[in-house]
């Protein structure tokens, strides 16, 4: 496959999934703003998002306040931030028709028309009022994207890139999640009411707040909510789950490769072991933030090392 | 603004309906005009869900512009084709000859039948072709040719486009739009199939593979990019045929080896048919500054390590200055009579030529040598004074960049337009493949224009498309009276 479409294909899957999380992200911090009290609880749970979105820098320089409006306003709309749920569409709309032939008709007729649809969004779509109705829309779009190319993909290189590009952008929202809220997990803010909405929230950011309770018949509890978000396989979102798909996903290229490996294949390797093998007890002890920031550091040089190794051979 | 003289009507002449129409009649009659409105929206879906859209960037509005599909087929009998293709494979062969008489012994220059300075000076001419013989000594690979008929028995050749001709996916997708939307209709009719062209077209390229090619022959299609307008065709035409598209940065040389860039390392490429002019195809040899072509092309084309389809410099053969001596190529390198008709023209840098052509504009059609897509053009009997006296100016300053032929009458075909169906004038662009032996698959891009009265086909000027049908039989000529259609 030629290097430019593999690099298409994983820029794809990475897009469709910030889009998606972006929406999840502003659904959490909406419904967070409408239940806490005063200004600056409100203002946190926009900078919170700001921040686990990876959009922050970027947003301190337009200058604006964290306010709902202006942050609302740059992770759903803004062409300027490249993360922008807008952003994201008109990129996997570019990189997919970049490579058309390597992509199902249903996965793009699901790009095509939500690209379609996104160019007749207007400043009323993201009005609090309409708000909800274009983020569930959002997350729709993406888990159909999803579906259409885990139905209809031949198990070739092309599927394989574009999971792997979904994978590593899942593993980063979901580790940027946690790290966000870490202060709230490490039990500094206490265990009240608000700390409780906090834990709810992460939860509502991944979609994992009905599986914790499938998977731990308990009330929430920080420690539980790190282990779920990080170490169970079974959650689809977990940052382990995700590094066994990439660390498979990788496997199986080099294999089709007749066995060409690189430092990627290394890397994966190694940050799914740590996960694999890892005890939340000794995780929480050493500091959750300090885990969690080395899993983000890592999973940044990763897609470097895809990058290089594969995407700009 | 309406025809001087009436057009030839392909389906209705004189209150009766042509036999090759005497279905297509039978069914607009049957038909309530809301059902074919409604099946023209699908048709128009069905493009816009597919994307097969060409690409206007920088002029504002959705840049992804669809062509209009007109659902009423245009029609050709068997024998009609016939007559046809027999004319373009004898016009594709002399246009092959002639290009590989001018890139070696140019003894059609020598022999006085075409003015040596013609196409010496051309720019179309690449003196880097001189004295190279591509392989299978193909230029033309891809030729469309553009038709137009005024009269059952004639056709006359507007133009040849032996560079990079576009709008055979629209043959193809325009067929595959009928055959949803109208199964029975088809069924009725006994259709050419046309589906088989990709497969064609890599038989064409893999037939032409460099010398130094071992083993199968790798082909790829050479793309400028997403942007060019073109560029649905060319994943269209790569996915069909099973190749790679690449863009000039996909691709490497290496000791006169083209490669291309992969997951799994450097992969050798033996054909490559390029949709990128000559000038951007190696930045050592043409323009310096193109980012579109792959520099050390044309040393590894030389070497005899990678075909190129068509050939650079195939533009000479085309050129709107030489078109009138096509007529001249066919006798002089086949030794027989052209079998399609030249439109006459005039070509203004010649006195006597430009003075008839300044005294006749409001008869002619003037165009641009250089010029393509229907841009800067004067169609003399729809033009105002003034448009003419700025003509007049602009071929008095470059006369040589003009020339003028007479305004015909295009044959019409009935066209489901705002208030009805009226005729609409239309062209054909047949494709002629050249590879081993010369291949013609049935049928073409009928292109109609499809403001009242306009002559002018061109997407970019309002024009849209219908799919083509060549029958593998012949009705009987002329059937039975309309019975209320037309």
């Amino acid at each position: 496959m030629l290097s430019r479409t593999a690099d298409s294909l994983y820029w794809l899957g990475r897009y469709i999934e910030r889009a998606g999380n972006n929406a999840r992200g502003l659904q959490v911090a909406l419904r967070m703003a409408s239940l806490t009290r005063g200004v600056d609880q409100r203002d946190g749970a926009w900078r919170a998002l700001l921040v686990a979105s990876g959009c922050e820098p970027g947003f301190r320089a337009t200058g604006a306040a964290p306010t709902q409006e202006a942050v609302v306003r740059h992770l759903a709309a803004d062409p300027a931030n490249p993360s922008s749920i807008l952003a994201c569409i008109e990129a996997a709309r570019r990189n997919a028709r970049a490579v058309r032939t390597a992509l199902t008709v249903d996965m793009w007729e699901a790009v095509n028309e939500t690209w379609g649809e996104a160019r007749r969004t207007t400043e009323a779509t993201f009005a609090p009022d309409n708000l909800p109705a274009f983020l569930d829309w959002v997350k729709s779009r993406t888990i159909l994207f999803n579906g259409a190319y885990a139905d209809t993909m031949l198990r070739d290189e092309a599927w394989r890139f574009v999971r792997l590009g979904t994978m590593i952008e899942r593993a980063d929202n979901t580790a940027r999640v946690l790290d966000v809220h870490h202060h709230a997990l490490a039990g500094a803010e206490g265990q009240g009411a608000v700390a409780y909405v906090q834990w709810q929230a992460i939860l509502r950011s991944v979609s994992a707040l009905r599986a914790y309770h499938w998977v731990y018949h308990a009330r929430l509890e920080p420690q539980r909510i790190a282990e779920l978000l990080l170490l169970r396989p079974e959650l689809p979102r977990s940052v382990i789950a995700c590094y066994a798909r990439i660390e498979e996903t990788l496997e199986d290229i080099a294999v089709a490769h007749g066995g060409r490996r690189g430092e990627c294949h290394r890397l994966a390797g190694e940050m799914h072991a740590r996960l694999r093998f890892g005890r939340i007890e000794d995780i929480m002890a050493g500091g959750l933030h300090a885990f969690l920031t080395v899993t983000i550091d890592r999973n940044i040089e990763l897609g470097r090392q895809i990058q290089d190794f594969y995407l700009q051979a | 603004m309406t025809q001087t003289t009436p057009a030839f009507d392909e389906m209705t002449t004189d209150g009766l309906v042509r036999g090759p129409y005497a279905e297509i009649a039978r069914w607009l009659a049957a038909t309530p005009r809301e059902a074919l409105e409604r099946r023209r929206h699908e048709a128009e879906l069905l493009f816009r869900r597919v994307g097969i859209t060409f690409a206007v960037y920088g002029e504002g509005g959705d840049p992804e512009r669809l062509i209009p599909f007109d659902i009423i087929p245009r029609i050709l009998a068997h024998a009609e084709w016939e007559e046809l293709s027999r004319g373009l494979a004898q016009r594709v062969k002399a246009l092959n000859l002639f290009l590989l008489d001018v890139y070696g012994a140019q003894e059609i220059l020598r022999a006085g039948r075409i003015p040596a300075a013609l196409v010496r000076g051309n720019e179309a001419f690449r003196p880097e072709m001189k004295g190279f013989v591509p392989p299978g000594g193909v230029y033309t690979h891809i030729a469309g040719i553009d038709v137009v008929r005024t009269a059952p028995h004639e056709f006359w050749v507007l133009e040849d486009n032996c560079r990079t001709p576009s709008g055979v996916s629209y043959m193809l997708e325009g067929r595959e739009a009928m055959l949803r939307l109208f199964p029975d209709l088809c069924a009725r009719h006994r259709i050419a199939p046309v589906g088989h062209y990709p497969e064609e077209l890599l038989e064409a390229l893999k037939s032409v593979a460099p010398p130094n090619c071992r083993g199968l022959p790798r082909v790829a299609i050479l793309t400028p990019g997403s942007y060019n307008s073109a560029y649905y065709e060319h994943c269209f035409l790569a996915d069909e045929m099973g190749v790679e598209v690449v863009e000039g940065p996909d691709l490497f040389v290496e000791n006169d080896v083209v490669h291309m860039r992969t997951t799994t390392g450097p992969q050798r490429v033996d054909v490559i048919y390029r949709r990128i002019d000559d000038d951007y195809l190696d930045p050592r040899v043409f323009k310096p500054e193109s980012v579109l072509g792959v520099a050390g092309l044309m040393a590894a084309y030389k070497a005899g390590n990678v075909t190129l389809a068509n050939a650079p410099g195939a533009g000479i053969a085309d050129d709107k200055a030489i078109y009138p001596y096509v007529p001249e190529m066919v006798r002089f390198y086949l030794g027989e009579e052209p079998l399609l008709a030249n439109v006459p023209t005039w070509l203004c840098e010649r006195d006597e030529d430009r003075a008839h052509v300044l005294g006749h504009l409001d008869e002619l059609v003037v165009k641009l040598t250089k010029g393509s897509g229907g841009y800067g053009m004067l169609v003399g009997p729809h033009s105002t004074a003034e448009q003419r006296a700025e003509f007049a100016a602009r071929i008095r300053a470059k006369p040589a960049d003009y020339i003028a032929q007479p305004t015909l009458a295009l044959s019409t075909v009935p066209t489901l337009v705002e208030k009805g169906i009226a005729p609409r004038h239309v062209d054909l662009r047949p494709f002629v493949l050249f590879g081993k032996e010369v291949r013609i698959v049935p049928g073409g891009l009928t292109r109609v224009a499809l403001r009242e009265g306009s002559l002018v086909v061109n997407s970019s000027q309002g024009g849209g498309t219908k799919d083509t049908w060549v029958l593998e039989d012949d009705p009987a000529d002329i059937a039975k009276p309309t019975g209320g259609a037309g």
